[in-house]
């Protein structure tokens, strides 16, 4: 039995995380054991692996979330998540937000929109902890991170602030990995989920 | 980190931001109380504009940018993004935007054109723009242009969905009958349709349009917007539908959820109960010949 990864289908950009994730399994080789599909309701998630956040709109994200009864299946989902962008902010312990409820599983605060506007979008080459060279990392009216807590590990930084946090089964990026062609945080995740 | 390793305004980060956009729903607005309703309603953006569509055919005259103190009192109201409309061709109302920072810039067949030759040359802005289109060719006309979204253009101001799905329809349908086909009948193909022929050939062979690709003109309920959605539109914009509606918070929300769930049936039952009043609406085939939006610019 493969890997089952489910790509919350709310609203963003979902069909680029399941191409991301299946572009990574093929780059390491492993395309036929995962599988990736879009999730939407809370008995789709129960039997996952792992799940991914996709980056969209966090206000209209966070309302889904609860609309569509996710809360509670997804603060108990003992798979690994991984969360870009808008999903960053929904793992956060905190939002600048009151319209935003994060799932608060992974202890840190956010700042929402944290460069700035689109025009303040930017790409960069940044320094992940544990890759050899840097990452081209795409920012689109990114957060950032404040705050972590114990058991979190700061893999990235900008002046701005944190950009890249790991907790175990657990990857959170400000920036969006599957917007581009390097395949190496997605694998570095689905290897710390024990996934391939 | 040093400046110049940052890259802004590439085509990446552009059509990256109209990525996030998908799955929802765009509303126009005309002021800041308007905006804030939008964003608790589940909008991902909002239009700022002066006058919503079917007020612009009302008031007739030339229809312009709106106020720069409009669009900023609306930026100051919401977190999410602000996009604004700027006339066909009108180099310099978008650099206004541009200057203003907003997010998107929608130029758009609904204000009056102001250059009935050339589109702007979107390449030479940071903003991500979005175009109207209603057929394929159209599309790749914008896309080559720089387009960084596409939205069909129906027939805005009307709430009546017909010419909205027409232009789904010439888009998507194009798009599945050239399937198959030897890349020479698509270059044959896409001197017909006027349109480049390389993006032409990645268009069929993804299957779908190389940007993202939205609903508009003439949205009215809840189910128009599934309509929408379900024909194949990576969201939709909804212009007069809700502020011109007898509730326009309960409308908002209503649409927002249907485009959430355009394939449950019972959902968009439950989304439409009560709505009150939708838009008032025209039948397009009255429309007279100088009334109609979508033949403007091409």
């Amino acid at each position: 039995m493969g890997a089952r990864i489910g790509v919350l289908a709310l609203q963003g950009d979902v069909s680029e995380h399941i191409d991301a994730f299946r572009n990574a399994a093929r780059a390491f080789g492993s395309e036929a054991s995962v599988m990736v599909t879009p999730v939407r309701k809370p008995d789709e998630i129960t039997d996952l692996d792992a799940v991914a956040i996709p980056g969209g709109e966090s206000t209209t994200i966070s309302r889904l979330i609860e609309k569509n009864g996710l809360f509670e299946p997804l603060v108990e989902f003992e798979g690994g998540i991984f969360a870009t962008c808008a999903g960053m902010v929904m793992m956060a312990r905190s939002v600048d937000d009151p319209r935003i409820r994060p799932l608060g599983l992974m202890d840190y605060t956010v700042i929402r929109n944290a460069f700035g506007r689109q025009r303040e979008s930017f790409e960069a080459d940044v320094k992940i902890a544990g890759l050899d060279r840097p990452f081209h990392a795409v920012f689109i009216r990114a957060p950032v991170a404040e705050h972590p807590g114990n058991g979190i590990k700061i893999v990235g930084t900008l002046p701005e602030g944190i950009i890249a946090l790991e907790q175990e089964r657990y990857m959170a990026l400000s920036f969006h990995p599957e917007l581009g062609n390097d395949p190496r945080l997605h694998i570095r995740f689905l290897k710390n989920c024990g996934l391939i | 980190m040093k400046l110049e390793e940052l890259r802004y305004g590439t085509e990446l980060l552009k059509r990256g931001f109209a990525s996030m956009q998908k799955g929802g729903v765009i509303m126009d607005v005309v002021n800041a109380s308007q905006a804030t309703v939008a964003e608790q309603s589940g909008a991902v953006a909002v239009m700022a504009l002066e006058r919503v569509p079917a007020d612009i055919r009302k008031a007739g005259g030339v229809a312009r940018m709106a106020d720069p103190a409009i669009i900023l009192e609306i930026m100051d109201a919401v977190s999410i993004p602000v996009m604004a409309k700027v006339r066909i061709g009108h180099v310099v109302e978008a650099q206004v935007l541009e200057s203003l920072g907003v997010d998107m810039i929608d130029e758009s067949e609904v204000l009056t054109p102001a250059d009935e030759q050339f589109h702007i040359d979107k390449k030479q802005f940071s903003i991500p723009f979005v175009c109207g289109a209603r057929d394929l060719g159209e599309a790749l006309r914008r896309i080559q242009e720089g387009a960084a979204m596409i939205r069909t253009k129906g027939e805005a101001g009307t709430g009546n969905v017909v010419e909205a799905v027409r232009h789904m329809r010439n888009i998507i349908g194009e798009i599945r009958a050239l399937q198959g086909r030897t890349p020479q009948e698509i270059a044959d193909r896409a001197r017909d349709l006027e349109a480049p022929a390389d993006l032409l050939l990645e268009t069929v062979k993804r299957g779908r349009l190389p940007v993202v690709n939205f609903s508009a003109g003439g949205i009215a309920t809840p189910s128009d917007a599934a309509l929408m959605m379900q024909m194949g539109a990576d969201g939709v914009f909804v212009g007069s539908g809700i502020f011109l509606s007898s509730n326009p918070e309960k409308m908002a929300k209503a649409i927002v959820e249907a485009v959430n769930h355009f394939d449950d049936p019972a959902a968009i039952a439950l989304a439409s109960r009560g709505l009150g009043e939708a838009m008032k609406g025209i039948d397009v085939h009255t429309l007279k010949e100088g009334e109609v939006l979508q033949y403007r610019g091409r």
